[in-house]
């Protein structure tokens, strides 16, 4: 159900990837600030968004799966923050290279993307405790539903009030993303951005796959121990 | 359904004035914890930033205590059974919990806000009371929402005293930053520019949201 | 803060990406090992089935 399609998207992504690559190394100019350092950019940035989306991406699974009560949307929405909260490792790691690279430090409080995903990874790491600790299957997945639409509808809040907080304090000047980019490296980073978001999905219908053929195995397994049994 | 709440709402608010569980602990604990940033920060006397970030801290982690122990009653007793049982719309517990965690917090602050006044604060709280005031309501709203709808998330999990904490303070960070900021100029020496409006706007909509979004989605708590 | 040269900036451009590279890689290597196991017990069930 979930593979449809996974062998095509998969050569996309690679193939998106690759040139994503290529355009950073070899047609993106150097940044006349950060010089070569601004490469990170590219990798870091995207993480972050796709992670960010993925997270209310989940917590749009969250209320399918309330409002369906069909068990597969809580299953894709599990999927869907398992990946982001990875990505977000990702995302916190080359962000301390890129701080330390730029400022010297390994974590600077300037950047509010940074330090708004901070805040959204140490909540979303407590999705794994919390769905842990309730035994029952079908109270787990909706109590797991119910706090991916909470931190869901968290994060931008988050977001705006980082960015108010940062912007009042401390003028941003690693303000890279979006706006006032030069043409080309606007097209390497939304090339790096699509890499990012097909990488994501690929994974993402992978991992189902894998669950659901576990799911079927399990399933299968049963019937046949009864049909023994019997 | 507004009189069900109100009815819970009344039980729990006698449950709190005959054993007087939470809201002492909460102010005690508030004080104990400004004589820890006293020694922690080895001050005598905080203003402007430190001094609002210190309260607002404090606040959130009395917060943390009171919303742990929101279900404790129906807990203990066995009454969330009961109270399921009966034809009680979801959205009246949600509205009866949040309401008393309000409350709660609310006469927490009674004590705790001039207490740090007294103890820890350099300037005069003086003529900023309506505005503080003001600000500490609307953040009470916000806690008061988001802290029964972590509580009923956490309320039956067997972790609970951990996840309470870990839930409850990242997404309560929106509401300090706010708080936090919003306060921020009424506690300096000299009085400078306030941004209120600004600040006043985020915590009501961090408050609007929660408010619909725990309502909508309470139902599906607490079930069976 | 100035650029960093190129030789001590590459380092930690390499390292940014060596991250980046190094998740999907992990990730994919555990999915393709749960993978590998599906299919081992499929083959193991399909055995079964026969005797």
């Amino acid at each position: 159900m979930y593979s449809k399609g996974l062998k095509p998207l998969s050569l996309a992504t690679v193939v998106t990837l690759a040139t994503a690559m290529a355009l950073v190394f070899f047609y993106a100019p150097l940044d006349a600030d950060q010089g070569f350092v601004q490469k990170i950019f590219y990798v870091h940035v995207p993480m972050a968004i796709v992670a960010l989306c993925g997270f209310v991406a989940g917590g749009v699974m969250a209320i399918r799966h309330l409002r369906s009560g069909d068990p597969s949307w809580d299953m894709r929405a599990y999927v869907a923050i398992h990946l982001s909260i990875i990505l977000g490792v990702g995302v916190l790691v080359t962000g301390s290279i890129w701080a330390k690279a730029s400022w010297g430090h390994w974590w600077v409080w300037d950047e509010p993307v940074l330090v708004s995903f901070l805040v959204v990874f140490l909540l979303y790491c407590v999705y794994y405790p919390l769905r842990f600790s309730i035994e029952d299957p079908e109270r787990q997945a909706r109590y797991a539903s119910v706090f991916a639409i909470a931190a869901g509808a968290f994060v931008p809040l988050n977001f705006v009030a980082v960015r108010l907080a940062e912007a009042y304090t401390h003028p941003r000047v690693l303000s890279q993303t979006g706006g006032s980019l030069p043409g080309d490296m606007r097209l390497t980073f939304l090339v790096s951005l699509l890499a990012m978001a097909l990488l994501f999905v690929t994974l993402w219908k992978l991992e189902l796959t894998a669950k659901h053929a576990s799911m079927e195995l399990k399933k299968l397994r049963r019937k046949l121990n009864a049909r023994v049994a019997a | 359904m507004i009189r069900a709440a109100k009815a819970i709402l009344r039980k729990d608010l006698l449950l709190e004035l005959r054993t007087k569980e939470s809201v002492p602990a909460m102010t005690l604990f508030t004080l104990t914890v400004y004589v820890l940033f006293h020694f922690g920060l080895d001050r005598d006397s905080l203003d402007g930033e430190l001094a609002s970030g210190v309260l607002w801290v404090t606040l959130l982690l009395a917060a943390v205590i009171g919303v742990t122990r929101l279900f404790a009653a129906e807990r203990e007793q066995g009454g969330i059974d009961a109270l399921l049982l009966a034809p009680v719309d979801r959205t009246s517990l949600f509205l009866a919990k949040a309401g008393a965690l309000f409350l709660f917090l609310s006469a927490v602050e009674l004590v705790a806000v001039p207490a740090f006044a007294l103890m820890l604060l350099g300037p005069d709280l003086g003529g900023t009371l309506p505005e503080l005031i003001a600000i500490l309501l609307l953040a009470n709203l916000g806690i008061a929402a988001v802290g029964a709808l972590v509580a009923a998330l956490a309320a039956e999990t067997r972790a609970r005293e951990l996840i309470v904490p870990l839930l409850l303070l990242p997404m309560l960070v929106p509401l300090l930053i706010a708080g936090a900021q919003a306060t921020e100029p009424f506690l300096r020496q000299q009085q400078g520019p306030d941004d209120l409006g600004r600040w006043l706007g985020l915590l009501t909509l961090y408050d609007v949201v929660f408010v619909l979004l725990s309502v909508a989605v309470f139902d599906y708590l607490l079930e069976d | 803060m100035p650029a960093l040269p190129l030789d001590e900036a590459g380092k930690y451009v390499a390292g940014a990406y060596v991250v980046f590279v190094t998740l999907i890689v992990i990730y994919v290597a555990i999915l393709g090992a749960k993978i590998a196991r599906i299919d081992r017990e499929i083959s193991e069930l399909a055995a079964e089935d026969e005797e």
